[in-house]
């Protein structure tokens, strides 16, 4: 009998007892299958029969999914650490460790055409987040007789404001992208994340993130801190480096397909 | 306990947002023996984009409306009900106790 077993990764082969320290979800124990020179990364479940409505249900709620996706990223993380790795999509599951090593043959070829582009590449993202809503205190402007009108017209005045500046943030961080992008073998660009989610009155103009040699990740992470500084106005935060969770399917490079939403390309 | 990909990064844990982007959005997708619809998953995310930086963030912040939306969490208390209630009677009280404005 085999029980379900949770996929993190597909990786070259490595010492698995290096990842002695490190733990799955739920706490489980982390273990390799390999097939010829590739490696999936996985742990068991502890639940027996699990199916897909338990495990729904259980990604539905937030703070379990929020256990699951960080229990995955931690994994994904250690493995990037040792190893060159395809991160695979959260909850990719198999009844038990031959049904993986399986996935494995299947996909031999792809697998392996991934991890000798990434390897010694790591993703670095960038985020930047303009003064958009800055931009709308200023003054009330001449007030006249009417109270209602000079409400409407306020409004329009800062949606005006508001549109002005949020296509000044737009053009500032195409130009950080493009100088960024010099410095990148790939890039992506992510849907910009909510309000709720930037600094206070910012908002997230730019959402990319970029495939980068290792070695120069650091003057990646220096250019784009340099860009930000140059820019008044404008917040850069860079994350990372992660596993190159956004570059695991065909390069983009030179398709102008990259672009998530925005299609934008230089 | 560990390495950054790149050494002498060590920057602070990420957030929320930013893993679930990739976890959900991103990664190599293998069909596997139990097929979770991650459409599903994502509608609830995007949900959370509007949000969330980390559930206990949120919970700082005051932000805990999953708690109370059925489709998100089981069981959710009946305190926004109590609430509504509440803040009913209030209304009612106030208006008795208030001359009608003249017009």
């Amino acid at each position: 009998m085999t029980g379900t077993v949770y996929t993190y990764a597909v990786a070259r082969p490595f010492d698995p007892a290096s990842l002695a320290g490190v733990r799955g979800i739920d706490g489980a124990r982390i273990h390799l299958v390999r097939y010829r020179d590739v490696v999936a990364v996985l742990s068991a479940l502890p639940t027996p029969g699990v199916d897909e409505a338990a495990l729904r249900a259980r990604l539905e709620t937030l703070e379990e999914l929020e256990a699951v996706a960080r229990a995955h990223h931690a994994v994904v993380e250690a493995v990037a650490a040792r190893s060159v790795a395809l991160p695979l999509r959260l909850a990719t599951l198999h009844r038990g460790d031959a049904r993986v090593a399986d996935a494995l043959r299947q996909g031999y070829e792809g697998f392996c055409a991934g991890l000798d582009r990434l390897a010694g590449r790591v993703e670095l993202g960038v985020k930047i987040h303009g003064g958009v809503r800055d931009a709308c205190t200023a003054d009330p402007g001449p007030s006249t007789s009417s109270p209602g009108r000079d409400y409407l017209r306020r409004l329009h005045r800062q949606r005006r404001q508001r549109e002005g500046a949020r296509e000044r943030a737009g053009a500032a961080a195409r130009e950080i992208d493009a100088a960024l992008a010099e410095l990148a073998i790939d890039r992506r660009h992510h849907r910009p994340q909510a309000p709720p989610l930037c600094p206070a009155g910012r908002e997230n103009v730019l959402n990319a993130a970029y495939l980068v040699e290792r070695r120069r990740g650091e003057e990646f992470i220096e250019r784009a801190r340099a860009l930000a500084a140059h820019t008044p106005g404008m917040e850069v935060e860079v994350t990372g480096p992660w596993a190159p969770y956004s570059f695991v399917d065909t390069p983009s490079a030179p398709s102008p397909a990259a672009g998530h939403e925005d299609g934008r390309h230089t | 306990m560990e390495r950054s990909l790149l050494p002498g990064t060590e920057g602070p844990a990420p957030n929320l947002a930013d893993i679930l982007e990739r976890v959900l959005d991103k990664g190599v997708v293998i069909a596997g023996d139990i097929k979770i619809n991650l459409l599903d998953i994502e509608l609830l995310t995007i949900r959370l984009r509007l949000l969330v930086t980390s559930v206990d963030k949120a919970r700082e912040m005051g932000i805990n409306w999953w708690e109370h939306d059925p489709s998100l969490s089981r069981g959710a208390p009946p305190a926004l009900a109590a609430e509504n209630e509440d803040l009913r009677r209030r209304v009612s009280a106030l208006e008795a106790a208030v001359p009608r404005a003249p017009r």
